[in-house]
């Protein structure tokens, strides 16, 4: 077990090296000289020097890599371009705000959407799964912006049931400030988990141990409890687990709308500034974060299901 | 009994099925309101005034059902031009995606090993690097406008066609009618593209549904971002306009765009739906 769990560990080192590999491409070889992205076309030979020499890219290539590699171990990314701080300090001071977001908008539409989905699943094919199929597929095609500016326009500004935007790092003072975007992210993500799990829970019907349960006479509420439930289980955990680590980026859209001052508040901002240096580690840390979802499912699959062989 | 073809039979399930007829009927609308707007048809010219500046909606004529913008330009034809812009977006950048999709993943799928490998590693190197975040990061290094946008799109959204059809030729490679093109002597290249590529070829078309929508989306939060469409009435551009006109009350251009995108990612995504449920062979 032990073995296993090191030899998935170490088969991420390729993928990272890739990642690695191919956000350096594109930042500091497809783009050219990134300097002239953060200074401007107007700045004088001097200052783009300085900004040259500060950030590493008067040297040759590979020990960009190398310094690239460095910080993507040591955590350390060096300074934003615009607000001159770490940006290590940054993600620091934004995991917070960003975790407030989405941990409860996280819990409360894992929750709804499971429950949601075992339900329609069980009413399979009958009115109640249609209608509810329907409008998951309605709310999953309302575009996210038209959602965060109709809801702040009205429900926030003209209604005031909830703060326009703005944060509160006291508690429980900040949960006022979070409830409206969670309400707006647990809509839009509704849609799409719901049918997930459906989807996830009728595979496991159309499985011969279904039939089986159903020859021996079992009635269909005890093999859907027993049986079906216990199997989909899997699916079910390795959605919930995969997204967990992304949940430390928040939103960025929401964020940035209401004021959070998250991580994704944060890379809305980079991206308005042209600060190259955030939006690189922005990059990174949401790979990486992904990478670590990948692989803890991959270690979850192998402690549920009896039947993924230790290869 | 008659036998049918698959593409024939999933034409009459997809006939019987409402949701198909309406997802069809729209996406044959806004194609055609995309190719007048293109050709100059319809809706010019979008970049002039036609009444004072924020007129809310009103039915005088057609250009003002959606009321003007700052400009005091008519947000309808501005809407009309935002559709040219999504349907073009959707169509060249899954043009420039499916054929790589097509390529990576059925030589990963055919050949098997090394080639296996090296192809497994790109996509997972790809698909590591959160999409928005791989798009943002593209666009913002070979700088704004359209071409940025379709290149973006069009080299990472080829991920889950390649997946999908790398599964498939593993399947299909050990199959008895390939078994026998090879002793008939066809060559690997007759192999991939003549035999086994026409067997898996409705997880392409399944697969182009998907990847119109993702890039519709995707092209509205670039351009809400700033990265996108420049100089040209895209959706996103109107609904980060909007984020200003609204405290004065000026709602209409927000609601013109996100019913805009909304019908047409509707449509898609019922479409998408119909069209697995017609031509998925194991759903039957």
């Amino acid at each position: 077990m032990l073995i296993y769990i090191l030899r998935r560990v170490l088969a991420t080192i390729p993928t990272i090296f890739g990642v690695a590999l191919l956000i350096f491409v594109l930042f500091n070889g497809v783009g050219g000289d990134p300097t002239y992205q953060m200074v401007g076309k107007h700045a004088t030979q001097k200052q783009v020097e300085e900004v040259r020499h500060e950030y590493g890219l008067d040297q040759p290539k590979v020990v960009q890599f190398g310094n690239y590699l460095k910080q993507i171990v040591t955590f350390d990314y060096g300074r934003s371009f615009s607000t001159k701080q770490e940006i290590s300090t940054m993600v620091a001071r934004g995991i917070g705000p960003s975790l407030t977001l989405t941990v409860p908008a996280f819990m409360f539409t894992t929750f709804l959407s499971v429950a949601l989905g075992l339900l329609v699943a069980y009413f399979r094919g009958r009115a109640v799964d249609r209608i509810v199929v329907f409008l998951c597929v309605v709310g999953m095609s309302l575009p996210m912006l038209g959602y965060i500016l109709f809801g702040q326009y009205y429900l926030a500004f003209k209604a005031g049931l909830f703060p326009i935007s703005g944060f509160d790092y006291g508690w429980p003072d900040r949960f006022e400030y979070i409830l409206l975007p969670m309400l707006i992210m647990i809509v839009v993500s509704l849609g799409y988990d719901v049918r997930f799990y459906r989807t996830a829970v009728l595979e496991e019907v159309s499985q011969d141990y279904v039939r089986t349960a159903r020859a021996k006479g079992l009635s269909e509420s005890r093999i859907f409890m027993k049986h079906v439930l216990k199997n989909s289980m899997i699916p079910i955990l390795t959605n919930v687990v995969i997204e967990i680590p992304l949940l430390i980026l928040g939103a960025f859209l929401l964020e940035s709308f209401f004021g959070i001052p998250g991580i994704g508040g944060i890379t809305i901002d980079a991206i308005h500034n042209s600060d190259l240096p955030v939006i690189k580690a922005m990059t990174t840390l949401q790979a990486l974060l992904l990478i670590l979802g990948n692989l803890a499912t991959d270690i979850l699959y192998t402690l549920v299901d009896p039947r993924v062989s230790l290869k | 009994m008659k036998s049918r073809s698959l593409l024939g039979d999933a034409w009459t399930r997809l006939k019987r099925d409402r949701f198909a007829i309406f997802a069809f009927t729209v996406v044959f609308a806004y194609t055609f309101i995309a190719l007048s707007a293109k050709l100059g048809w319809i809706a010019t010219p979008w970049d002039q005034s036609v009444g004072a500046a924020y007129a809310p909606p009103s039915f005088h004529s057609l250009q003002t059902v959606f009321g003007t913008d700052i400009f005091g330009r008519s947000v309808f034809y501005k809407v009309i031009h935002g559709t040219r812009i999504a349907m073009s977006v959707g169509l060249v950048s899954a043009l420039i995606s499916v054929p790589i999709g097509i390529f990576f993943g059925a030589i990963a799928g055919y050949f098997g090993g090394r080639t296996d490998d090296l192809v497994v590693w790109f996509y997972t190197t790809l698909s590591s690097i959160p999409n928005i975040m791989l798009l943002i990061a593209i666009t913002f290094v070979l700088g704004k406008g359209m071409a940025a946008i379709y290149f973006a799109l069009g080299i990472t959204a080829w991920v889950g066609l390649a997946r999908v059809i790398r599964g498939e030729f593993i399947k299909h490679k050990t199959r008895d009618y390939v078994v026998a093109a090879t002793s008939l002597g066809a060559s690997h290249f007759s192999r991939i593209f003549k035999h086994i590529l026409p067997n898996v070829s409705h997880f392409v078309i399944i697969n182009f549904s998907i990847q119109f929508v993702s890039a519709i989306k995707s092209e509205v939060i670039l351009s809400f971002l700033g990265l996108g469409v420049q100089g040209q009435p895209s959706w996103g551009v109107m609904i980060d306009d909007a984020k200003l006109e609204l405290s004065r009350g000026v709602w209409w251009q927000l609601a013109g765009a996100t019913t805009a995108m909304f019908a047409i990612v509707l449509a898609l995504n019922l479409l998408g739906d119909s069209l697995r449920d017609a031509l998925d062979p194991k759903i039957k």
